[in-house]
């Protein structure tokens, strides 16, 4: 025997079984060999591999374990023990190695597994976000379409384009089958269909306000979905087998102008509401969708304000053609009572030429005729057509006065005079006649009564003597007393007038004059009807065939005009009366016929210009001696020459035909062009016609003065010149 | 005569001239202008009137004397005149006046011619009555006394 260091195979070698064994070492070797090539060409490949080392180490546990099985190959037949120490070695190593990759693994699979869970979570994520982006989009579209249906619905102010788009534009936007309009009726107890989609001209369906279903859908301002056999929604007859689409219905309030209040919101507590059903076609699965329904509310909402402005619109278009309307009307009527009163003035124009011209025949000839030799009978007869026609030349003087009054034509003259003149005068004018009439006339003028009033001095005459000639007139004995005094305010506020509101202000003052008399006295009841045009005479005096007339009528107008009133009081029939009238006059601030006049003017500059040298001298000696500085000059040319600023007043001789004096005054007007540097330039003339007087006014002359003048009339012509600046609202 | 004798002839005279429609209210006008500071106020006027009428009056005399009487620059002339005379009070020479410029409208050259001597007549005694006045104004100036203001 030989004593080998082989080792013997432990089994048999059992042929067939050897030879599998060694074909599966193989094929595993080859396996294992391959499989970390393929794990490092495709790690390689891969861009992302964070455990590389796991891989090395995986790697080597696989060749390790390849190797084993490869030296195992040779351990079938027999071998030396150099195979035997290689394949021990391949084997720790292996175990080593696969040891480690265990306990790596440990680590590693948790971590892989972790790996796989993030996934699943991002890809979650993903999905979610997906979602919202959706719905984002989703809400976006709505918002769009909104946007849009707003901008059709308010691009018009007229409501049935309003409805009408609503309508359409929703039924297109939510593809409806059906859309409509549900407005209550004037009396609010029904809703009536007043606008759809498909129908045209619907026949108007209506249905009381008060069912359940339509109070559910107005008590909230959602969109609320409806059952579609409810009366509102079931529009066309049911046909056959088809199901109705879902159908939802939605508010409207109806906006008034009344509901706007300033700084107030609308109040939805209108309580006026239209119904808007919308319907999903039917036979489709659609559903009506979150954003649908929120895009429905937001159209209703747009909707009732376009409404409510569509209803101011239509309110204030009908307010201005209604005024429109009233505009034309009363045009019409002004022109009408325009061409009336011109009318009436022509009439009374030439009426009254007419009338006068006979009425001035008449008195002219009785008054002739009353100076010849006449009979007693007929000096009766003469004196009383005299006396007749007197009084009607003064009725046809009222009429015209009383038309002009009228219409306003008549105009204040509002001037400076002296008040105490005025009622001297009167009673001078009344005397003769009292006395004749046996009557006692006194006049009383209060201490405070201010001397120089502003007012209308013709007017006021005339009043007074109305009111007093009535007084004498009426009374047949006894007196008659005139007090004037300055009213006080209490009695202001007692004047028994409806609408007379006395203003006193400072440069004004209200004149009480009271005229007592001890006449026939008028009954209370007829009190009213004096003031009144044409009075019925005949109810108040009875012997006097001549009645008031107009008088009072007209005087009650003039003391209007003045601001003024007037009234009357009497106890009774045979107690006399009492006459008050309250007047507004202004206080004059300088006496009209200046008190203080200057005495005296040193220094003034004066040039005289005339051709006439003895006029020349006479006038500048009068100056001289009222201290002026006098330059001379005789003719035009020269006077312009020798003129300047330093002259204040030129006084020119008009001559013949004035030229020369016109001539000055346009020159000046034009070399001086501010009027205070410009000398004051009066007009000295022996010519007393009007003409003369005219053109000089007319040319611009501050004043005309007559030749010859005194030496007291050219004091206060100068006076007046350097106080007012000209003469002209004085009269020389 | 003593000066309260010459002041009373003097009145009396000056009255009388009033009176007579010699002269008119202007001329106390005037009067009232002679001052201290003008004594000779009045004196210079008048003569200066009586120059100015004696050259008026001549003028129209030669504008009447022409074969076509040019009656508008009569007009003038006697325009000028009834304005002098007016300004110093000599009234009745105003009055012939007024009536001259009348006929000279109505172009009446024979009716002119009697004006005109009219006129010369009116201007010479005007005159003398203003000559006395003056005369005894001085005399009484000399004598040391002072002119009493005629006032009605």
């Amino acid at each position: 025997m030989d004593s080998c260091n082989c080792i013997e195979p432990q089994w048999p070698a059992d042929e067939l079984l050897m030879k599998y064994q060694y074909i599966s070492d193989f094929f595993i070797a080859l396996a294992y060999f391959s499989i970390p090539l393929e794990l490092i060409y495709f790690v390689k490949r891969s861009a992302v591999f964070p455990y590389r080392w796991v891989l090395v180490q995986f790697g080597a546990f696989i060749v390790l374990c390849g190797a084993t099985h490869l030296i195992n190959l040779w351990t079938f037949s027999m071998h030396s023990r150099t195979v035997i120490i290689v394949l021990t070695t391949a084997k720790v190593l292996t175990a080593a190695v696969s040891c480690a990759t265990a306990l790596m693994l440990v680590h590693i699979i948790p971590e892989l597994l972790s790996v796989k869970t993030r996934e699943l979570f991002l890809k979650n994520k993903a999905a979610e976000l997906d979602r919202e982006m959706g719905m984002i989009r989703t809400q976006e579209e709505t918002g769009r379409h909104v946007r849009m249906l707003t901008h059709e619905i308010r691009s018009t102010l007229d409501r049935q384009t309003i409805l009408k788009t609503t309508l359409v534009e929703l039924g297109r936007t939510l593809a409806l089958e059906e859309c409509a309009l549900w407005m209550p009726t004037r009396t609010g107890l029904e809703l009536q269909l007043s606008y759809t989609l498909r129908h045209q001209n619907p026949v108007g369906f209506t249905v009381p306000i008060q069912l359940p279903v339509i109070n559910q859908v107005f008590s909230s301002n959602r969109a609320v979905k409806i059952s579609p056999n409810s009366p509102v929604a079931r529009l066309r007859p049911l046909v056959g087998k088809y199901i109705p689409g879902e159908v939802v219905a939605v508010r409207v309030p109806l906006l008034h102008l009344s509901n706007f209040q300033i700084n107030d919101w609308p109040e939805l507590s209108t309580k006026r509401y239209a119904l808007m059903v919308l319907m999903l076609p039917s036979d489709s699965a659609r559903q009506w969708h979150v954003h649908e329904l929120e895009l429905v509310e937001v159209v209703a909402d747009q909707v009732a304000v376009a409404l409510s402005h569509a209803a101011i619109l239509e309110e204030s278009m009908r307010a201005r053609d209604q005024l429109v309307e009233q505009n034309v009307a009363l045009d019409l009527a002004r022109r009408e009572a325009e061409t009336a009163i011109r009318a009436r003035n022509d009439f009374l124009a030439v009426m009254n030429h007419e009338m006068r011209t006979p009425m001035h025949a008449i008195i002219a000839l009785s008054s002739l005729l009353q100076e010849t030799e006449l009979t007693t009978e007929q000096r009766l007869m003469v004196e009383t057509v005299l006396k007749s026609s007197n009084l009607l030349a003064t009725l046809i003087n009222d009429v015209l006065d009383l038309s002009r009054l009228e219409d306003r034509s008549l105009e204040l003259d509002l001037r400076a005079f002296n008040l105490h003149s005025v009622f001297r005068e009167v009673t001078n004018l009344i005397k003769p006649i009292a006395s004749v009439k046996k009557l006692f006339l006194s006049l009383n003028l209060a201490p405070d009564l201010p001397e120089y009033v502003v007012g209308d001095e013709k007017l006021l005459m005339q009043t007074i003597l109305n009111v007093a000639g009535n007084a004498v007139k009426f009374s047949k004995e006894g007196g008659i007393s005139v007090c004037v005094s300055v009213a006080k305010l209490e009695s202001l506020r007692d004047a028994r007038a409806p609408g007379f509101s006395p203003m006193p202000s400072d440069n004004h003052f209200y004149l009480r004059v009271q005229v007592k008399d001890s006449g026939s006295g008028i009954s209370p009841q007829d009190i009213p009807k004096l003031f009144n045009k044409f009075a019925d005479s005949q109810s108040l005096t009875s012997k006097n065939s001549c009645g008031k007339g107009l008088g009072l009528a007209i005087s009650k107008r003039f003391l209007s005009l003045m601001e003024g009133h007037i009234w009357i009081e009497s106890e009774g029939l045979g107690k006399g009366c009492i006459a008050t009238f309250l007047v507004k006059l202004g206080i004059a601030e300088r006496p009209s016929e200046p008190e203080q006049l200057y005495s005296h003017f040193p220094g003034l500059q004066v040039l005289v210009m005339d051709g006439n040298g003895v006029s020349r001298m006479v006038t500048k000696g009068l100056l001289v001696h009222l201290g002026c500085d006098v330059t001379t000059v005789g003719s035009s040319e020269e006077c312009l020459r020798i003129v300047s600023q330093k002259h204040k007043v030129v006084f020119a001789d008009v001559g013949i035909s004035g030229m020369d004096g016109y001539e000055v005054v346009s020159v000046l007007q034009d070399r001086f062009s501010a009027r205070h540097q410009r000398p004051l330039i009066v007009a000295l003339t022996a010519n007393t016609d009007r003409a003369t007087k005219d053109n000089c006014l007319r040319v611009g002359m501050d004043g005309v003065v007559l030749k010859p003048i005194s030496l007291e009339k050219m004091r206060s012509v100068l006076s007046v010149l350097l106080q007012n600046g000209t003469l002209r609202e004085t009269r020389y | 005569m003593d000066l309260t004798q010459m002041q009373r002839r003097l009145v009396d005279y000056t009255s009388s001239l009033f009176r007579e429609g010699y002269l008119d209210d202007q001329f106390t006008q005037l009067q009232q202008l002679q001052d201290e500071s003008n004594p000779d106020f009045v004196f210079e006027v008048v003569t200066l009137f009586f120059e100015d009428s004696q050259r008026l009056i001549n003028e129209l005399g030669e504008a009447l004397d022409q074969q076509n009487v040019d009656f508008k620059k009569v007009d003038a002339h006697v325009h000028q005149l009834k304005g002098s005379s007016s300004s110093i009070g000599a009234q009745r020479v105003k009055n012939v006046c007024v009536i001259f410029r009348n006929y000279c409208e109505e172009r009446n050259t024979e009716r002119c011619m009697r004006c005109l001597q009219q006129l010369k007549h009116e201007n010479s005694l005007v005159k003398t009555k203003l000559e006395t006045l003056f005369r005894l104004q001085q005399q009484i100036l000399t004598a040391g006394g002072s002119i009493p203001m005629w006032s009605e």
